[in-house]
């Protein structure tokens, strides 16, 4: 079963050619990794999955990206229960200038939960799946912006699991963290695909190696070679994979 | 060959360096002088003038003798007015134009006539309300007048503080909200509004300080000459500080006993702004130490 299906995507920036006929199917549950040299185009794929590029003005995409088999550019779809259900972190923390508990509770309040009781009980699960329920349990009034950098950045990560997407999205989610705090990302990133399906981009080919089941290699806006993570890092079938993974560009 | 330094060189560099860094605190230091020296000037010879009968009686015998009260009753009414006209639509402005409005040259249009707007003189401003607000609205000269010509002076200040503080705010924050489902509505309110508040309070409050000095516009729409009660309804005119002081200063009957109501006119004023100013720094502070983003 695909949870996400991109066909024959074409996406421009005004006049740039940004992506170039993308076709890939993602399949529920997996950990999908997109990497690449900067520029490649990759980020701009994962933000087509929850219609951030939408706020982009010149922004034009041809193809089809389908979610659970529905084409999530239809003109009957509502952006905001499309992202309900689709969650995503970014590459800086960006926790709300509010008390940690509600920047959880944020995603249940803007779509209409009400129910307090249940509202903590989201908030303790969100932050405990996303292994920081101990750490911040004792002061969940206080700002968000007292944690650390990579306790924002859970945060961030418990704050998209609150409302309990089907997708994550994570944009480099540790590319401006130290080492300890992305290894606890990571660590999460396998934990929670348990719950759902995770795309993450990234720059760094050891991570992409680490945490996904399959891997898709972009340049120049186009894919490359998509496959198990594994034979992508071990036996690529494109020279140009080939040497992006051996570090000869990029 | 061995690289040489002169130094000679050296030597006149780092005493060119003091002679600008001289100078240039010499200028900075002569601007504050300007504010001391004006606000001595005022200080000096409005304070012996200032008690408690100048600031709660009306003036009496010909505008040589009393206090100032309805003049500060109707200052206080004006940049009430003001505030409730401005801060609304200014800020409601703001935020169309930094997250709503298409980008491109209507944006841009409007933003250019939102600053030619701060450009023109006030006493221009006075004309317009007194043709638009004053005869042709049918308001006579009144506090609604006056407050409606002073918002639309300090319109563009809340517009533009405004607009600059969400458009300040970094997209991440936007799109962190937008991705948990929240429409732009709710964005701004939640998100956005919190963060942007500290400048846009700061903005509100300045521009009542400069609403409430300024003569002009109330000239023709609302300041009264004198009057002997206060104001009862927004339909009635008032007196105001600033035009009580350009009043007693020029067209009164003694200038010689007049002079002294000036200055401590001039005082009560001095202190009603910086009072303000120094409250939109407390809120300011207030507001960021709530948000503590940093």
């Amino acid at each position: 079963m695909n949870k996400i299906e991109a066909k024959n995507v074409d996406f421009y920036y005004g006049s740039f050619h940004a992506l170039k006929g993308i076709n890939i199917a993602i399949p529920t549950g997996e950990v999908v990794a997109f990497i690449g040299p900067s520029g490649c185009g990759k980020s701009t794929f994962l933000r087509l999955f929850n219609r951030m590029n939408d706020l982009i003005p010149g922004a034009r995409l041809e193809g089809q990206i389908l979610i659970d088999g529905n084409d999530i550019y239809d003109r009957s779809v509502d952006v905001d229960v499309l992202r309900r259900g689709v969650g995503m972190v970014f590459q800086r923390p960006n926790p709300f200038p509010k008390s940690i508990f509600e920047n959880v509770a944020y995603g249940l309040r803007v779509n209409g939960v009400k129910d307090k009781a249940f509202i903590s009980q989201r908030v303790e699960e969100a932050l405990t799946s996303a292994a920081l329920w101990t750490e911040v349990k004792d002061k969940l009034k206080e700002s968000a912006y007292a944690l650390s950098g990579g306790q924002q950045q859970r945060l961030c990560i418990a704050r998209a699991m609150a409302v309990q997407p089907s997708v994550l999205l994570m944009d480099e989610p540790a590319s401006a963290l130290d080492p300890i705090s992305t290894a606890k990302i990571e660590e999460l990133i396998c934990e929670l695909s348990s719950q759902t399906t995770i795309v993450i981009v990234t720059h760094s080919m050891q991570q992409a190696a680490r945490v996904s089941n399959k891997t898709a290699f972009f340049y120049l806006g186009e894919m490359v070679e998509y496959g198990e993570t594994k034979k992508i890092f071990t036996n690529p079938e494109k020279e140009a994979t080939q040497n992006y993974i051996t570090g000869r560009f990029g | 060959m061995a690289l040489q330094f002169d130094p000679a060189y050296n030597r006149r560099k780092r005493r060119l360096q003091t002679a600008v860094f001289g100078l240039f605190r010499l200028l900075s230091y002569a601007i504050a002088l300007v504010l001391f020296v004006i606000l001595g000037f005022i200080i000096v010879k409005g304070i012996s003038v200032v008690n408690w009968t100048f600031l709660t009686q009306a003036p009496t015998d010909g505008m040589t003798g009393g206090g100032i009260w309805p003049a500060i009753v109707g200052t206080f009414y004006l940049m009430l007015g003001s505030a409730l006209f401005a801060f609304p639509v200014g800020v409601v402005s703001g935020i169309y134009m930094s997250e709503y409005a298409p980008g491109g040259k209507l944006v841009a249009f409007i933003r250019m006539m939102t600053n030619n707007l701060a450009g023109i003189p006030s006493i221009v401003f006075g004309l317009f309300g007194m043709a638009f607000f004053v005869t042709y609205l049918d308001f006579g000269d009144s506090i609604l007048a006056g407050s409606l010509t002073l918002g639309l002076l300090a319109l563009p200040i809340v517009i533009r503080t405004t607009e600059e503080a969400f458009r300040d705010i970094a997209p991440s924050y936007r799109e962190g909200s937008l991705a948990l489902g929240a429409t732009k509505a709710q964005t701004i309110w939640h998100v956005l509004l919190p963060m942007a508040m500290p400048r846009v309070i700061t903005g509100l409050i300045l521009s009542l300080g400069r609403v409430s000095g300024e003569t002009a516009p109330i000239l023709f729409t609302c300041a009264a000459y004198f009057l002997p009660k206060l104001p009862a309804s927004i339909f009635d005119q008032c007196m105001a500080l600033p035009y009580h002081l350009y009043v007693v200063a020029t067209s009164g009957t003694d200038i010689e006993a007049q002079m002294p109501i000036a200055y401590g006119t001039a005082f009560v004023l001095i202190v009603i702004v910086l009072v303000m100013n120094l409250v939109a720094g407390l809120i300011r502070r207030h507001f960021e130490k709530k948000l503590n983003t940093k």
